[in-house]
């Protein structure tokens, strides 16, 4: 792969990060569950040492994998998330005080990124109204439905990962590990994606591209995937094609 | 005899229609995919990223990129389709969902769910059901019917923050089945479980209904 001066393309993760990476930044983490999360770049992040930033991720991480990895290290401040039940050292920070915690609804966390990736400020929304989540919000009833202002979202950096990369940063994600991937590599004022294959020019075709190169400014060649799988549920052969699912 | 979760779910069941897109939960609510009935087409959507998603891969084949909101692995169909996390909440909010199965803490008589937060609990946050129940156009909850200290949790109002207010369109709890017509009517009791009285069920619950 040549790596001419205005190249995406960084030789590591590490490199990719050390000179954007700051104290106190926002950083966009993508994934769902342990599917479709940046490790080597979370892996970066803990190596370069930062500490208080605020992290957008729609989960923690587990303990020991993707963020649990910062939280371990106290790298965060604060996290903003829908769901965060699956890490016990995330739970043991937030009940001591030592991390601060936004929830948003899991829609409300995508349509705050995706609005803050193509520049709208704000947006009413269904979501929330009458609970918790509306409180000190703006609302506005429109037809007797109560809507309430929830603003974009962006990032100094955001980190993603993907299944197939070409040097334009052009994206493709595999099955679910897609989720936040796409509304936050739009999101991030840098984006750095990292990918399982890092392909030349015209591999990829131009009607399947998720994330175009426009919203990625380094790429680079991910290692070592883990391969992680939360809970691991299968169907017996005899029970065949009528299986349950659940 | 108060129905099993297997029996709730399998009542939920009957709610689906031919052609329904349907999201269900995670506990109870994803149990109610087993007894959709086999001739009938429903497509499951799931909320990190899926529509028409197939039951758990035989061992051996699990997928770690192919998982459902819940974190299992599944398995995809011939007609499975994947997409972004906002595009999958634009789904549901935009109102696209036929149906969305969820569980609950409480359900108040005016239709309010809480489902997602214990105050002085360690929260582990709301998810995607405060979108679920404003975007999908029918809600219907399965709960126990009580507390184990045997208090109602089919109340005059919710104690527990609220995840949606005026959002649920069908209660079934393992004594019986309540619904309304619209959001602005009052729950009906409509069906009891096997060896439960109307009045059993009557003395159970807080809140206000219609027999």
């Amino acid at each position: 792969m040549s790596e001419k001066h205005s190249s995406k393309i960084y030789p590591d993760a590490k490199s990719a990060l050390r000179d954007v990476l700051k104290d106190g930044m926002t950083v966009m983490s993508g994934g769902f569950g342990a599917c479709g999360v940046p490790e080597n770049l979370i892996a970066a992040v803990h190596a370069l040492g930062v500490r208080g930033l605020t992290v957008v991720s729609n989960n923690a991480g587990l303990d020991g994998f993707g963020l649990g990895v910062l939280l371990k290290t106290h790298q965060i401040a604060k996290m903003i998330s829908s769901y965060v039940g699956e890490n016990k050292e995330f739970e043991r920070q937030y009940l001591a005080g030592e991390l601060e915690l936004e929830f948003n609804p899991q829609g409300t966390l995508a349509e705050r990124i995706r609005a803050g990736g193509a520049g709208i400020y704000a947006f009413y929304t269904r979501t929330g109204a009458g609970t918790l989540v509306a409180e000190g919000k703006e609302q506005r009833v429109v037809n007797g439905e109560t809507y309430i202002l929830e603003t974009g979202l962006v990032a100094d950096v955001a980190l993603v990962k993907a299944w197939r990369g070409d040097t334009e940063g052009n994206l493709v994600y595999r099955k679910t590990a897609r989720n936040f991937n796409p509304p936050m590599a739009t999101a991030g004022r840098v984006t750095i994606a990292e990918v399982e294959e890092l392909v030349e020019p015209g591999v990829l075709d131009p009607d399947g591209i998720h994330t175009p190169g426009i919203y990625v400014q380094r790429i680079i060649q991910g290692t070592n995937y883990s391969r992680l799988i939360e809970k691991l549920t299968v169907r017996s052969r005899e029970e065949g094609a009528h299986a349950v699912v659940a | 005899m108060p129905w099993s979760r297997e029996d709730m779910a399998a009542r939920a069941a009957k709610e689906m229609e031919d052609g329904f897109y349907v999201n269900l939960g995670i506990g109870i609510p994803t149990l109610v995919a087993n007894y959709i009935a086999p001739d009938m087409k429903v497509v499951l959507q799931s909320e990190n990223g899926m529509l028409g998603m197939g039951p758990f891969p035989f061992p051996g084949e699990e997928d770690p990129d192919l998982i459902n909101a819940g974190k299992q692995t599944i398995t995809a169909l011939a007609t499975t389709s994947y997409f972004s996390s906002a595009d999958s909440f634009a789904m549901i909010r935009g109102g696209h969902i036929n149906l969305s199965v969820l569980g609950a803490m409480e359900v108040s008589e005016n239709g309010d769910l809480a489902n997602w937060m214990v105050p002085g609990k360690m929260v582990k946050g709301m998810g995607g059901a405060m979108d679920l129940v404003a975007g999908v156009r029918r809600v219907v909850v399965i709960m126990e019917h009580t507390a184990k200290d045997g208090t109602s949790k089919f109340r005059p109002k919710c104690e527990l923050p609220l995840t949606g207010a005026n959002v649920v369109d069908m209660l079934i709890t393992d004594l019986a089945v309540f619904t309304r017509e619209s959001r602005a009517g009052q729950f009906k009791l409509i069906e009891l479980a096997p060896g439960v009285t109307a009045a059993d069920v009557r003395k159970k619950t807080t809140a206000a209904y219609r027999q």
